[in-house]
Parts: C-alpha cells; structure tokens; sequence
C-alpha cells in the first residue's frame, strides 16, 4: 500500500538500506542527522558570505563600463544560479518519490519550491535593478529575464497546487507529476523565448555576463556562489525539519481525533493511523 | 561609488529574502514542535515512539 | 479501438451538450476579441498588425475553459474507476478525452478564428495563416490542458487552478503560433519553421500528454 510510505514519521524503519540515501530515508534519523550537521552549515555558509561580501565590494573592481553597478552581479548570478539548481533538485526529488517511492523525497521537494520561488524573485528584482542603469527602464523582455519569470509562475503553480490537497502524500505525488512536466518543459521554453527574442530584440542588448571574467571578479562570484549554495542547503534542511514536524502534527491530530471517536475511525480511510488508534497508545 | 542605490536596492533587498526565509523557517519548526508536544501530551504517542516503550 | 473510438465520440457529444461548454468556450473567445479593441482603441493599422496575436491568446484563454469538467465529472460518478478497472491503458483513455475534447471545443475555435480575424481587419493571408497554425497548435493547447485537468482531478475546485498550472507551459506553443503567422505576412519573417516546430510541440504533447495525464489520474484514485 503504497500511501503509507508517504507519510514521513511513520514510515522508514523497514525502508533503511546500507546507502546514505536509505539511511537518510528514516525521518527520525534525518532529523538527528541535520541537527548534527545544520550549525556547521550556518556557520559556513555565513563565513562564505561575509567574505564574499567582502571581496565584492573591498577587493573587486568596478566595471570600466558598468561602473559599481556591477557588483550587483555577485548576489544576481548566485541568485539566478539557485533559482535553477532549486528547481532541477525538485525533479530529482520528484523522481524519488515517483520512481523510488522514498520517503523524505516530498518533503525534500515541498519544502524547496518556495526558496526556490524566493531565489528567482530575488534573481528577477537584482536582474531587474542591475538593468535599469545599463538599460534605463526597470524591465526589459529580454529572453533570459523572460525565461526566469515564466519559472517563477512554475514555481507559484507548484506552492499553490501543494496547497490545495489536503493529504501531503496525494500532493506530493500529484506536485511530482507537475515538476517532471515542467522540467521537461523548462529547455523548451527556453528555446522558445531565445527564438521569440531574436525575432523581436535587437540585437544590442547589453550582456550581463560576457565570457571573459576577470579572476579579480570571478573569485568573489565563486564564493558567494558558494555561501549562497550552502544557505540554500541549510534553509533547505530546516524547512525539511519543520515539514516532517508538520506531518508528525498531523498524523497526532488524526490519532486524536479518532481515539475521541472511535466509531467513526473504524470507517475512516486513514488505514495506517487508524490501526495504532484502534490498538490503543498507552 | 557608482549607482550606490541600485547597489544598495540590490543588496538590501538580498538580505531581506535571507531574513525573511530564515524567520520563516525557525518560527515554522518552533510552532510544528510546539504543537507535536501538546499534542503528544494529550495522548497521541507516534507509532515508532510506542515500540520503544 | 472501438473502445477507443467511442470514447471520443462520448467525450465530444458531452462536450457538445447544452452546458458541456463548447458553446461557452466559443462566446468567450468572442468576448476576448470583443474588448481588445476597447483597450487598445480601434485604430485598423493597429489592430490589423496584432491581430493574429490576439486570435492567439484569445484561443490560448478560451482553451482553458472547460478543463475542469474533462475528468471533474468522472471522478463524481464513479466512471473514472471504470475506465482504469477496464483494462484499456489508461494513457490511451487520456488521449481519447484529450482529442473528443478538442473536437467540441478547439475544433470550433479553429473555425470561429477566421471570421472574428475579420473584426480585427486582418488581411486574408494572415487570416489562412492564423486558421492553419491554430488547426496545428491547438491541440497542443488542449493536451496540455488534459494534463492540468487530470492533475486537478481530485480537487473540488480545480478550474482557476488548472488555469494558472497550464498557461506557463503553454509559451512555446504561443510564441511559434504567432511567429509562424507573423512569418506568413512579412516577407523576411521565416514561416516553414516555426510551423514544423509548432507541429512538433503538438506530436510531443500528444506523446507526454496522455502518459502524464494517466500518472496524475491514477494518483486522483488512491
């Protein structure tokens, strides 16, 4: 039955193989795990910032056309970076629990998708106030820009499908569906706009990002790319935590319910949870 | 410096998603645990907890 | 394949039936290009030059409605459990909706686009243009749509959702709709490609279509 396993907090004991992966797949050894490894994390990722923050603006040097302005670019790229990372990490999420059936993958993918909508709307706002002193206006249709707001709505359509099913197992499943058909789509749009931009751009629109990098301004990208990488992970694992908590409130809440009415649990569809009801906690 | 309020524009606007996805999450997991312990404290024991017993 | 067959017809004479929405499907796409013209004024150059744009959108917008009822209704009664207990593959049933759909409301959306073309004095050669591509992308339209549908099959309330799932997924489509129009009108505009390309996004979605469809319907029965 395959709507047990879904639900983190229960399921996993049976599931834990030799892997990191199955190990991980016990949520009650995940939580313990990250609890371990979450201060590292921080701790990391906002030494990377700080000295990233640092270079960028003490170290770096400004653009000989774009003047300071440039130096938006070091949180716009790592932004932009994650808004993309974030989504193929759902679609790998999403083949987990699709294909692999594991337990923790909807939990890892629902607790990404609103970083990763947060990263995009923070990657179009920077895109957005870098362009307006190299392009003069707020906005441009440019094919990149364009590309990142369609995701954005991507990521809005999964958050608000998520929301709308009442069981995280049935959401996850049907929000993995969307994600892989949104993964598969997200090249083609790509294309597309690339395509719908040549039509209608000219073609001197300002590159932000040529590919010749000076290392004075490379090494400060890498690193904040870095410290922003390893704040996603560690926002990441937190919100993962809390969502595993959430179900585990859940899971008591329909425990409750049906030991305050055990008639009708017998009748209930919430098999797994009905039974240690029915065999009495305590 | 150049564009200094787009710079800052930018940059504040970072630390602002940063902040606030940071403030979301600890609150998120503080309210989670809060209830799970009320919750258990009414009587709801977790299956896996049980065994152990 | 009888089956199969019957499905189709089923699905459209559903569709077709007073309140099976093709009707509306087509009042809207009217009331579409009704108002554009309220927005952006009735200058004929104007509307002339955005005209096939706004038959696009217009039947990129009236595609979606009606959605909601493609698997809403099966769920309800019971027959959905049928189809999948019947042994058909259930990525073929999805087809089988997907395209007795089309056929009650693409299909006459497709035809309706020339003549509402006339309202928005677009030439006769964008008018063929605009009715050809339509006849080729919109049944891409309408199995992406399917794919939000069956997704949505298990909610209540799923029609504005299905809207805001589908309509990101439907760029492609739009952008090589419109350019292959454009390409057919001005000269150095290219038209061949984008309307292979067109037809391709309509062969690839009638292949993940139906197989996405399928996983997400059977979820809706869990």
């Amino acid at each position: 039955m395959p709507t047990t396993k879904a639900t983190a907090g229960t399921a996993g004991e049976s599931a834990a193989k030799p892997t990191i992966i199955g190990q991980l797949a016990n949520p009650t050894r995940f939580l313990s795990l990250t609890e371990a490894v979450l201060p590292w994390l921080i701790s990391l990722a906002a030494a990377c910032l700080a000295v990233g923050v640092y270079l960028a603006f003490f170290v770096a040097p400004a653009d000989y056309q774009q003047g300071d302005s440039v130096r938006i670019m070091f949180i716009h790229v790592p932004a932009a970076w994650l808004a993309m990372f974030c989504y193929s990490l759902m679609a790998v999420a999403a083949l987990g629990t699709l294909v692999w059936r594991h337990p923790l993958a909807d939990v890892a993918a629902k607790a990404a998708a609103p970083l990763g909508a947060a990263f995009t709307l923070l990657a179009l706002f920077t895109g957005s106030v870098w362009g307006k002193p190299m392009w003069g206006t707020w906005w441009v249709w440019d094919a990149r820009l364009t590309s990142v707001l369609v995701l954005f709505i991507m990521y809005l359509g999964l958050i608000a499908l998520w929301r709308s099913f009442d069981d995280p197992g049935r959401a996850g499943r049907v929000a993995a569906i969307l994600t892989l058909v949104g993964f598969i789509n997200i090249p083609i749009i790509k294309f597309s706009v690339d395509w719908w931009n040549t039509l209608h751009q000219p073609a001197s629109v300002v590159r932000l990002d040529g590919p010749t990098i000076h290392p004075t301004m490379l090494w400060p990208l890498l690193i904040m790319a870095v410290g922003f990488t390893l704040s996603f992970m560690a926002l990441h694992f937190g919100a993962m935590r809390a969502e595993i908590f959430r179900r585990r409130v859940r899971t008591a809440q329909i425990m409750i319910a049906q030991q305050r009415a055990p008639a009708a649990a017998s009748a209930s569809a919430v098999t797994p949870v009905a039974e240690s009801a029915v065999s009495g906690p305590r | 410096m150049t564009h200094l309020g787009f710079i800052l524009a930018a940059y504040g606007a970072t630390a602002a998603v940063f902040t606030a996805l940071i403030i979301w999450v600890v609150r998120d997991t503080r309210e989670q645990k809060r209830k799970l312990r009320q919750l258990e404290a009414d009587g709801a024991v977790r299956r896996s907890a049980q065994v152990k017993r | 394949m009888s089956g199969f067959v019957a499905l189709i017809a089923q699905t459209a004479r559903l569709g077709l039936r007073a309140g099976g929405g093709a009707l509306i499907g087509l009042i809207f796409f009217l009331a579409v290009v009704t108002v554009i013209p309220f927005g952006v004024g009735p200058d004929q150059n104007l509307l002339a030059r955005i005209g096939p744009a706004v038959l696009w959108i217009g039947a990129l917008l009236a595609s979606l409605l009606g959605l909601d009822r493609l698997f809403g209704g099966d769920r309800e009664d019971g027959a959905l459990d049928l189809l999948i207990v019947s042994g058909q593959p259930l990525a073929l049933v999805v087809l089988a909706r997907a395209i007795g759909h089309w056929l009650a409301t693409g299909l006459p959306i497709v035809i309706a686009a020339p003549l509402l073309g006339l309202l928005l004095n677009v030439e006769p050669l964008g008018l063929a243009a605009v009715t050809l591509t339509l006849l080729a992308g919109s049944p891409a339209l309408t199995l992406i749509g399917t794919v939000g549908a069956a997704l949505t099959a298990g909610l209540a309330r799923g029609g504005v959702m299905i809207a805001v799932l589908v309509l990101p997924l439907t760029v492609p489509v739009l952008i090589f709709g419109v350019s292959a129009v454009n390409g057919a009108i001005a000269d150095p505009d290219p038209f061949t490609a984008p309307f292979l390309i067109l037809c391709a996004f309509t062969l690839g979605a009638g292949v993940l279509g139906p197989v996405a469809g399928a996983a997400a319907l059977r979820l809706a029965l869990d």
